[in-house]
């Protein structure tokens, strides 16, 4: 399972404060500390709260390759921000995000080309985010026929079929469930598929039984990333039970140390 | 129109363990796709041959066996010399009969005796393996561990319930371990993450994933080593061991390869089956993932050498 840590984001305080003070020292915590917790990736984000977002971006994502040469995702919404994150960052990256529709997928997904980026590609088109399975299905459609116009490896890309908040949209789990498994059957090998795991729970009670449960859901139907809380122990336990019941690693009594030592 | 490419992308490869030392000293592991799959990743080390010989002249082997050695077979050194001079043998197994409290019973002293003077006979790789009597192994391996310090053997075995010993012994000695389960992938697993947790370098660990001979089991053997390096190669490190397979242990105790031709007419002349009969073990498991092969009979180390040396043209 691909973890994307989130915790590099700029509505942290102390995340914004480093940024405002270009103070290293919680970047660097958090970078490592997310990585040691067993992140494939981290997400940088610099947050709404801040003004200048390509000078921000471009600090963090420099400062965190100071101490690792792990896969970034940069995560912005401005396409200058975006740009100049990719080529501070240099090698191994994501491009967090671009929506299914294809005047955006025609300003992005050539940025990713050019920087050999994975592109996370959103369930969202010009009409928003969809309430049933087949709208996601001609979005993600869309999206992989945009990726191949631009020469981009299916292995490169990667759907998000937006989960929305349970205590909002409570009909929608099920769909974005449905959505998962039937992406997957888009393509031969197929795309990855990612969800942003904290959008499941936010403002809801309980949120981590919440985020956890929908997380071993997804894996069922075939999801095999997430940005999510990579700090969070009690879900990569149920993530790597997920995973096993999936038969994706041999079972032995010790499975949660022996994934942890993969 | 072109083919699409189907070769697999793997991310994770097979250790590398070393045994013995100069000038004879050998590496074996460190693969990167499925067993001779020169087209899809590298095999840069091939699948080497050990003979077993026992502590003590051996009382119960068919004489299609004994006849082979002469009267080398009366003493350990002599017998290792051998088998590598006279067969090609490229490691010596030397297996613990005699400790075996129901066996002879003898003792550590005698089996670090027999331990040196075949090490001091042959210059390949040594493989030493206990009786399987706990009590017994976890007295006399410690012993040989530290007789041999500096050899680089490779001694087994750890099991799930008695590691400790065995762990403690080759981190003093140096030696490298093998590790054992009853054909049992779980159990494998279960057993190499316990003695990494003890501190032991997975980089030193040989797995035996227990050996079925033909008929009595081969097809699960290979099913375990198979599954077991597939997901090795997709990055399970708890599996990235080389694996040893005891062939010729396993096929001497069946009626297939022991009984004459008087007692069974209809199954050839034993001279011709018994060696047939390691070799088509020995060359299944060879695809399964094999990195040391054990034989008993001359005539099948020939027969496996040759198909390794095919196996390994490019």
């Amino acid at each position: 399972m691909y973890i994307v840590g989130e915790r590099i984001n700029g509505m942290y305080t102390d995340i914004k404060n480093a940024i405002i003070n270009k103070d290293k020292e919680a970047v660097h915590k958090h970078a490592l500390a997310q990585i040691k917790a067993g992140a494939s990736a981290l997400d940088i984000n610099v947050g709404p709260a801040t003004a200048d977002k390509e000078d921000a971006m471009v600090w963090l994502v420099e400062t965190v390759r100071e101490v690792t040469d792990i896969t970034l995702a940069v995560d912005t919404a401005k396409y200058e921000a975006m740009k100049a994150g990719l080529e501070a960052a240099g090698g191994s990256l994501i491009l967090n995000s671009t929506k299914g529709e294809d005047a955006a997928m025609d300003m992005w997904l050539p940025l990713a080309k050019e920087h050999d980026a994975s592109v996370i590609i959103l369930n969202i088109d010009e009409k928003g985010v969809p309430s049933n399975v087949e709208d996601r299905l001609e979005i993600s459609m869309r999206g992989l026929a945009k990726a191949m116009e631009y020469d981009i490896d299916i292995d490169k890309v990667i759907i998000d079929p937006i989960a929305l908040p349970v205590n909002v949209a409570q009909a929608q789990p099920r769909v974005v469930l449905e959505a998962i498994s039937q992406i997957r059957m888009l393509s031969d090998p197929s795309p990855h598929i990612i969800i942003g795991l904290s959008n499941i729970c936010q403002r809801c009670s309980n949120p981590g039984l919440i985020s956890r449960t929908f997380l071993t859901m997804c894996i069922g139907y075939g999801m095999d990333m997430a940005i999510a809380d990579a700090y969070d122990e009690e879900q990569n336990e149920a993530l790597i039970t997920a995973e096993l019941l999936m038969n994706k690693n041999i079972y032995c009594d010790s499975f949660i140390e022996a994934y942890c030592q993969d | 129109m072109s083919l699409p490419d189907v070769t697999e992308k793997w991310t994770n490869n097979i250790l590398q363990v070393t045994l013995g030392t100069e000038p004879n000293q050998v590496t074996i592991g460190g693969h990167t796709s499925l067993p001779f799959l020169h087209f899809e990743g590298e095999t840069p080390n091939k699948t080497y041959v050990a003979m077993e010989i026992i502590d003590v002249e051996p009382a119960d082997w068919e004489s299609v066996m004994t006849e082979q050695f002469g009267d080398a077979i009366k003493n350990p050194a002599d017998w290792a010399k051998k088998c590598v001079d006279d067969f090609g043998a490229e490691m010596i197994c030397l297996s613990l009969y005699g400790i075996h409290p129901d066996f002879g019973d003898l003792s550590a002293e005698h089996a670090v005796d027999v331990a040196k003077s075949v090490s001091d006979a042959v210059d390949v790789p040594l493989i030493i393996w206990g009786c399987g009597d706990n009590d017994k192994d976890n007295t006399v391996l410690p012993a040989i561990a530290e007789a041999l310090k500096g050899k680089n053997v490779l001694l087994g075995s750890a099991a799930e319930d008695n590691y400790k010993t065995l762990v403690a012994a080759c981190q003093m000695g140096g030696h490298n371990m093998i590790t054992e389960s009853p054909l049992d992938i779980n159990i494998a697993k279960q057993v190499n993450i316990l003695v990494s947790d003890s501190g032991f370098p997975l980089d030193r660990v040989v797995m035996y994933p227990t050996t079925g001979a033909l008929g009595y089991g081969l097809e699960y053997a290979y099913s375990i080593m198979e599954r077991g390096r597939l997901a090795a190669l997709g990055g399970d490190k708890m599996m990235s061991c080389p694996v040893i397979c005891r062939v010729g242990t396993e096929v001497t105790r069946v009626k297939e390869a022991k009984a004459s031709i008087e007692e069974q007419p209809t199954w050839g002349p034993v001279d011709k089956r018994e060696p047939m009969w390691e070799a088509m073990t020995a060359s299944a498991l060879l695809m399964a993932g094999a990195d040391i092969m054990i034989l008993r009979n001359p005539k099948a180390v020939e027969i496996i050498k040759n198909m390794v040396a095919d196996l390994m043209k490019k």
